[in-house]
């Protein structure tokens, strides 16, 4: 108990240090959702941070608030997000945009390197609804400067 | 990182409307936006803004795969062709042969959804296949 007692003295108590920590963290919209411990002026973070770069912030403001002796670091990152599925072949593309546009007599299409180009003329109404199918095929976007909107 | 900049008001409406596992991700110069509207307005709201912010939707460098969250499967829908009968197919593709066809304005059973552009359909005279799904409304 006495020892306890003098260890204090003097310092900063971890519970001070932990509530100063919070308040540095939540200061930051980066680093706000971040949880921290303090254990003898050893910081541990937690939480899930969204890149590197907003882990490295976390561990930098903590680092910064006085009565820390060293950060522990065990934010994680959270993984990218999944790659969009694109239609691997020109072909399938091909295919689908047959499909699509088999009801739309007046326009042209083709497959380019993944892409759909169309060309030809089409009604705003019509267009908007076909946009919408057509983003369902999984392209690698479009080259619509041949198309006119009526 | 320039494109998510350019749709940002369509992004921020997609989060606030609490469009379901929503996905933003930008590859070879096209924005990928996938996600599932909870209803019809929500998705039609969506198009509006992108329409705005692209006219016409004709930069090409957008690909929004927005669908509506289904409560429950679908199991009639109302045929919404302009004027013309429905062409009914073997399979799902316009290369498969007609097998019969559905009314326009008809109201058919949907047996399965098995891809977001064609439905397995069945008509009030048994007639069974796949149609193509933009043609078809679902019926609550």
């Amino acid at each position: 108990m006495a020892i306890g007692f003098t260890s204090c003295k003097g310092k900063l108590k971890d519970a001070d240090i932990k509530t100063a920590i919070e308040a540095a963290l939540k200061a930051d919209p980066m680093a706000a959702g971040t949880m921290v411990e303090v254990k003898d002026g050893v910081a541990t973070l937690t939480g899930e941070c969204k890149d590197e770069m907003c882990k490295n912030l976390c561990a930098e403001i903590a680092g910064k608030v006085k009565g820390v002796k060293s950060v522990v670091n065990n934010c994680s990152v959270a993984p990218p997000p999944a790659a969009p599925v694109i239609n691997p072949e020109d072909d399938v593309l091909t295919k689908a945009l047959t499909d699509a546009l088999k009801d739309h007599a007046g326009m042209g299409f083709a497959v380019k390197e993944g892409k759909i180009v169309l060309t030809g003329e089409i009604a705003k109404a019509k267009w908007a609804m076909l946009k919408q199918t057509l983003d369902k095929l999984k392209s690698k976007g479009y080259d619509l400067t041949g198309l006119t909107i009526k | 990182m320039a494109l998510q900049d350019k749709y940002q008001e369509l992004i921020t409406a997609a989060t606030a409307s609490a469009v379901n596992n929503l996905q933003v991700r930008e590859q070879d110069g096209v924005l990928y936006i996938d996600g599932e509207a909870p209803d019809g307005k929500t998705k039609d709201m969506l198009w509006a803004v992108y329409d705005k912010l692209d006219p016409n939707f004709l930069s090409g460098d957008l690909v929004m795969n927005i669908n509506v969250a289904v409560s429950a499967p679908v199991t009639r829908a109302k045929v919404t062709t302009e004027r013309s009968n429905l062409n009914i197919r073997k399979g799902p593709g316009t290369d498969q042969p007609i097998v019969g066809k559905a009314a326009h304005h008809e109201v058919v059973t949907v047996v399965s959804q098995s891809s977001d552009l064609w439905w397995l359909i069945r008509t009030a005279d048994g007639e069974e296949g796949y149609a193509y799904a933009q043609y078809l409304t679902p019926e609550s």
